[in-house]
């Protein structure tokens, strides 16, 4: 395995091993779920993230798609919808917004995914704010809860739904044609255009599954709080960008991996716990994870760097 | 600017050596510039010219030698230090920003500004020096004019003119005239022998060996990172100059006439044409045959060769593939239809540097849904040995490679890809003299096996040496069709200068 993806696992095993050594809380099975529990909705946003980055674009949207489906979940399950129609039709919303983003860019030729996601990040999130009224919508039914607040045998099912997609977004990138077209269109959108690659129609459909990513998280925050909350997912696409890279992908596409995002995204939630562990204001986690993002990618520029000599 | 002293040379290395990541890529190696020479330097891909270079230039350090400049030593630790020396590097990628007007880019970061103390510009000034460069430089141009909208030769003039702004002494040019037509390289010619009666030295690196002949006063051969050998271009002749660089004798295999029992049409082009790039393109390509697209530098033979594949599809005119016409809108419909595109652009457009050679491989030919390394395992490692693609493994990247190799795995994409007929857009720009041979062999093999190819190219001799049938293009118009046997270097030039047949 090479070093690009061993060292963010370095990082978090670092990171566990000193936190382990300084709070007697950290290291106990009920920490540690929570940690993961609450990793899952940033890892599930990740996952779409990754897709988006590794063809060198960006998705600014997935916290107010977050929002918008949250919302609308949970307005369909006060209505009496049944889960299993609430939920497929939260999981259609979310890609068909993530579709129009892709559209936005390969149809209307935007000049860059900053700009469409960037408008669906304000339109998604007026929408959830329009139709919830501002409110915060609670008490939903125990069914739909499952998804956030169940478990199966001890696991919470937030961790076996991160699992699921991680697995699934694997055996997609690596195992598959479009997900290949997705690292060539990254590695070189002109060559790859030329090889035959449908290259609009794979962007459509990573924007798409980033929107569905979006529906997902919102599944299992909603489920998870029990309420549909306008303002859930405020600044998550930043969170979500920010495990991607921690997780070796890099902003020029081309590159990153499942592993690596899933590791960033325990490597914020574990530095969030282990800074409340040891009585650090809300304050100044912000600083120190804004930190860790520089420092992340400086390490990973220095390794490059360092991989480049090792070349010619 | 004054000349030297006469003793020392200009320029001495002496037992330069560099390694990168343990491999040697100069060992030893000694170079020597005189003043107001033009000294040419060549060598195959990776034989460490451009590293050299770069360590001449400060954008790299050697790992152990000498550097002596005018007599003293000197060790420039980045490029700013070597262009206070007064060393500059005229580079292949062209480092001009183009937003930016052509004074202010020939001043970059060096802006005469005013003397309060405040950094303003002071562009009348600016302007008045840079035309007066480019006036030396026997170019009139407005220097208020945006970069971008300069052709290439013209921004190349513009480098120069910057490296002559810093007071060079010595200027480094990487294979200046890839990227020019004919008459812009002619003029770059004038320029350096205006920069030579000057007593500028020049070190100039290159593949096209017509051009050692023509312009260098002497030539150093580096191989492997060992200074084979330094002479007066005088004393060197061409067949010598060719062995010292492959090592070996060249096999140089003599054009194979084809049959001419005439096999069917593959490609057939009626009154193709796009806006004002080109209009009223017909011909066909049978079976077995290699055709060249002859013509300066914006004649419009990119272009035809891009709609034809589906890039920018044309406007009008149709085409016919092995007697059935088909509608090309997009890449993906070409290759469907049996045909494959060699860009002109390895870089930009051919391969994906950072992925795997296997993966660059199979791109075009592998689409079903789920991947089977083991079949594309197999594949690229047929294809490695066949095409005698030069690297490491099927699983190291691509960019590693080098030109003449990276060519040889956008080949090996569209021989999986079961390509019928091949586009070639400048089939060896930036290959090598070793490896250009061997992908005129390829080219000819894939003529043999039945491919119809159609290929454009910039260099005469290549096009002489390669094509059954030359169709030559001016301004976006088919000017004439050659023979092989009635082609001549002055007869394609004539036509695609506007002369007739």
């Amino acid at each position: 395995m090479s070093l690009r993806r061993l060292g963010p696992l370095l990082g978090l095993a670092i990171l566990c091993l000193a936190l382990s050594l300084s709070s007697e809380h950290f290291l106990t099975v009920d920490n540690l779920l929570n940690v993961f529990r609450q990793s899952a909705v940033n890892a599930l946003l990740g996952l779409g993230q990754l897709a988006v980055i590794i063809t060198a674009g960006i998705d600014l949207s997935v916290g107010s798609i977050l929002g918008f489906c949250c919302v609308l979940v949970a307005l369909m399950l006060k209505a009496g919808t049944p889960p299993w129609l609430a939920i497929p039709a939260a999981l259609a919303a979310g890609t068909a917004l993530g579709m129009v983003n892709g559209l936005l860019l390969t149809r209307l030729r935007l000049p860059h995914p900053f700009i469409p996601t960037l408008g669906m990040m304000n339109v998604a999130r007026g929408l959830a704010l329009v139709m919830s009224g501002g409110f915060a919508i609670s008490e939903l039914p125990g069914p739909f809860r499952f998804w956030g607040a169940g478990a199966i045998a001890y696991v919470p099912v937030p961790i076996l739904v991160v699992v699921l997609f991680c697995v699934l977004f694997h055996l997609f990138l690596t195992r598959t044609t479009p997900g290949r077209d997705i690292y060539a269109i990254g590695g070189n959108k002109q060559a790859a255009l030329l090889s035959g690659v449908p290259v609009n129609q794979r962007l459509d459909m990573v924007y798409g599954m980033s929107g569905f990513m979006s529906a997902v998280a919102a599944i299992v925050l909603a489920g998870r709080m029990n309420s549909g909350f306008p303002l859930a997912g405020m600044g998550a696409e930043l969170d979500s960008i920010a495990a991607v890279i921690i997780g070796g992908a890099s902003f020029f596409g081309g590159v990153g991996g499942v592993g690596g995002t899933l590791v960033g995204a325990l490597i914020i939630g574990v530095l969030r716990n282990g800074l409340n562990l040891l009585d650090v204001s809300a304050y100044w986690q912000t600083v120190v994870i804004g930190a860790v993002i520089v420092i992340a990618v400086w390490v990973d520029v220095l390794r490059q760097r360092a991989a480049a000599r090792g070349g010619r | 600017m004054t000349a030297a002293p006469a003793p020392p040379p200009l320029l001495r290395l002496e037992g330069i050596s560099k390694s990168f990541g343990g491999a040697p890529v100069l060992s030893g190696v000694a170079f020597e510039v005189r003043t107001g020479e033009v000294h040419a330097l060549v060598g195959e891909n990776g034989a460490g010219k451009s590293t050299l270079m770069n360590i001449v230039s400060g954008v790299l350090q050697p790992d152990a030698g000498r550097m002596e400049w005018a007599g003293v030593p000197v060790a420039p630790h980045n490029p700013r230090a070597a262009q206070d020396l007064g060393i500059s590097f005229v580079h292949q990628e062209l480092a001009l920003v183009p937003q930016l007007s052509i004074a202010e880019n020939v001043f970059l970061g060096r802006h005469p500004s005013r003397r309060i103390g405040l950094p303003l510009v002071k562009w009348g000034e600016l302007r008045e020096r840079a035309k007066a460069l480019l006036a030396e430089l026997g170019h009139d141009v407005d220097p208020r004019t945006l970069v971008e909208q300069l052709s290439i030769g013209e921004q190349q003039l513009v480098e120069i003119a910057r490296a002559l702004a810093c007071v060079s002494r010595l200027i480094v040019m990487d294979e200046p005239t890839a990227p020019l037509s004919e008459r812009e390289t002619e003029r770059l010619f004038e320029v350096i022998g205006r920069l030579r009666s000057r007593g500028v030295s020049i070190v100039y690196i290159t593949h096209r060996l017509k051009e050692v002949y023509s312009l260098a006063d002497r030539v150093t051969v580096l191989r492997d990172g060992l200074r084979i050998v330094t002479a007066p271009v005088s004393e060197m002749p061409h067949d010598l100059l060719v062995r010292h660089m492959v090592g070996r004798e060249l096999s140089e295999e003599a054009a194979g006439p084809h049959d001419s029992a005439r096999p069917e049409v593959m490609l057939r082009v009626d009154g193709l044409a796009r806006g004002r790039d080109f209009r009223d393109i017909g011909f066909a390509v049978r079976r077995g045959e290699i055709v060249a697209l002859a013509g300066l530098v914006g004649a419009g033979r990119s272009e035809v060769l891009e709609s034809l594949f589906g890039v920018s599809p044309a406007g009008g005119g149709r085409i016919h593939l092995a007697g059935r016409e088909v509608k090309i809108r997009t890449p993906a419909d070409a290759i469907r239809a049996g045909m494959a595109l060699v860009p002109d652009d390895r870089k930009a457009k051919g391969l994906m540097l950072g992925a795997s050679v296997r993966t660059n491989m199979v791109l075009a030919s592998e689409r079903r849904f789920v991947i089977r390394c083991r079949n594309e395992a197999a594949a690229a490692a047929r294809m490695i040995g066949e095409l005698r693609v030069r690297t490491r493994g099927a699983e190291r990247p691509a960019g590693e490679l080098s030109g003449g190799n990276q060519q040889k795995v956008v080949l090996a994409k569209w021989l999986l890809a079961d390509a019928r007929v091949f586009l070639l857009d400048e089939p060896t720009r930036g290959v090598d003299v070793g490896a250009k041979s061997e992908i005129y062999a390829l080219i000819r093999a894939l003529a043999r096996r039945g491919a119809a190819i159609l290929f454009a190219s910039s260099e005469l001799d290549e096009v002489l040496r390669l094509a059954d049938r030359i169709l030559v293009m001016h301004r976006g118009r088919i000017a004439g069709e050659l023979t092989r046997a009635e082609a001549t270097e002055e007869g394609i030039m004539r036509l695609a200068t506007g002369g007739s047949e």
